[in-house]
């Protein structure tokens, strides 16, 4: 069992409701094959961007999707927006304010089982010390020890006061920015869990 | 081209209107649009520059595409015939001015929109008509584009001066009339016209 992963408070509540020992949980993120990337349109042409920073905190076993838990941090500053100036200009105070506001977090409250290997993710989303509620839909794709949950989901910009002053219109910057994320968690192995 | 049809003889002493229209047009269209590259690859970035660039990107499409129609009309009309008495080396220069003009009205914003795939900013025509990227995103060969698309514009503005120089001598100093055959009101003999 990985604890270390948790503050304390969360790591009491999970072992309370942990799983058999024999169920499988994915828990061990693999920043390496994760990705965080987002299109935003600018006058009506898609451009793609990403972030090159983020942690996440996963715990995922199949059989017991009510029982999930997920935490991503994001670290704003490695954004990628698609040139030098867009980067230094989305890293000011009209965008993240990434000297005030340096990480984003998602916390997830909810994920129910849609059917097969989809879910529905729920949770809180902060950026620039702005919390809105955010639901997505989630694809598993379980290949042995290592799970992949993927993707989409549409953010409005300006919820989280992204793009300030003369960027508040959407004429030229949308509003709607489409975030496509891919987490890879793989389980802890029994050696794994021996090292701790 | 002399057996193709053609709405304008040879002896002809100015160009189609087709031909005079959309050298005008074009004139126009170029000098505003590299008038706006000039002033706008400075501009910190904002929604303006944004715009600007949207612009700039557009109106080199739609100058990309009267070139094209441009250059079917010339190929199909023949112009009218330079002064007689004009010396060789001068009929071989205005030659290769126009023959490069020609490279260039293509070649610029081809560059450009290349220049655009490659770093990234798809060109979509009039925010509606999505041109391919032909190139992938690549930082390198984007500003080496960017460097091409640079020297391409600086050059067809020494060729569009030397143009205009060359224009302006025929008129004011050889005083002929190869002004005239693109600006007919100028004409210094009459009764040819239509």
């Amino acid at each position: 069992m990985n604890c270390r992963l948790f503050g304390p408070t969360l790591a009491g509540a999970f072992l309370i409701i942990a799983p058999a020992a024999h169920a499988i949980e994915f828990n061990q993120f693999q920043a390496g094959k994760s990705a965080l990337s987002f299109v935003s349109k600018q006058m009506n042409v898609p451009v793609e961007g990403q972030f090159k920073s983020f942690r996440s905190k996963i715990a995922f076993d199949p059989a017991k999707p009510a029982a999930a838990r997920a935490e991503l941090e994001i670290d704003l500053a490695s954004i990628d927006a698609g040139s030098k100036d867009a980067n230094d200009e989305v890293a000011g105070k009209a965008w993240f304010n990434t000297k005030e506001f340096p990480v984003a977090k998602f916390v997830a409250t909810s994920v129910k089982p849609l059917g097969g290997n989809r879910f529905e993710l729920a949770g809180k989303m902060t950026i620039k010390g702005r919390t809105q509620d955010l639901t997505t839909p989630v694809t598993l794709r379980q290949e042995g020890n290592s799970a992949t949950f993927e993707g989409s989901l549409v953010l409005k910009r300006a919820d989280y006061a992204l793009g300030e002053g003369m960027w508040a219109d959407f004429g030229t910057v949308a509003n709607e920015v489409q975030v496509k994320f891919r987490l890879v968690a793989t389980a802890a192995t029994a050696a794994a869990a021996a090292k701790k | 081209m002399s057996s193709l049809p053609t709405t304008t003889p040879n002896s002809g002493t100015r160009f189609t209107g087709v031909a005079i229209g959309l050298h005008w047009l074009i004139a126009i269209a170029i000098i505003g649009t590299f008038s706006v590259g000039l002033y706008m690859h400075e501009l910190p970035l904002s929604p303006q520059k944004l715009r600007i660039y949207s612009w700039h990107k557009w109106a080199g499409v739609t100058i990309f595409m009267f070139v094209a129609l441009r250059l079917v009309w010339r190929l199909l009309h023949r112009p009218p015939e330079l002064p007689a008495g004009m010396p060789v080396w001068q009929r071989k220069a205005a030659e290769a001015t126009h023959v490069l003009l020609y490279l260039l009205m293509f070649a610029v914003p081809l560059s450009g929109w290349l220049m655009s795939s490659a770093k990234g900013f798809q060109t979509v025509w009039f925010g509606v008509l999505p041109l391919p990227d032909l190139l992938d995103k690549n930082k390198e060969l984007g500003d080496l584009l960017q460097e091409v698309h640079e020297l391409l514009n600086f050059g067809m503005a020494a060729l569009v001066i030397a143009h205009l120089g060359a224009a302006l001598k025929h008129h004011f100093i050889d005083r002929d009339d190869v002004l005239a055959r693109m600006l007919p009101f100028l004409a210094r003999t009459t009764g040819d016209i239509k």
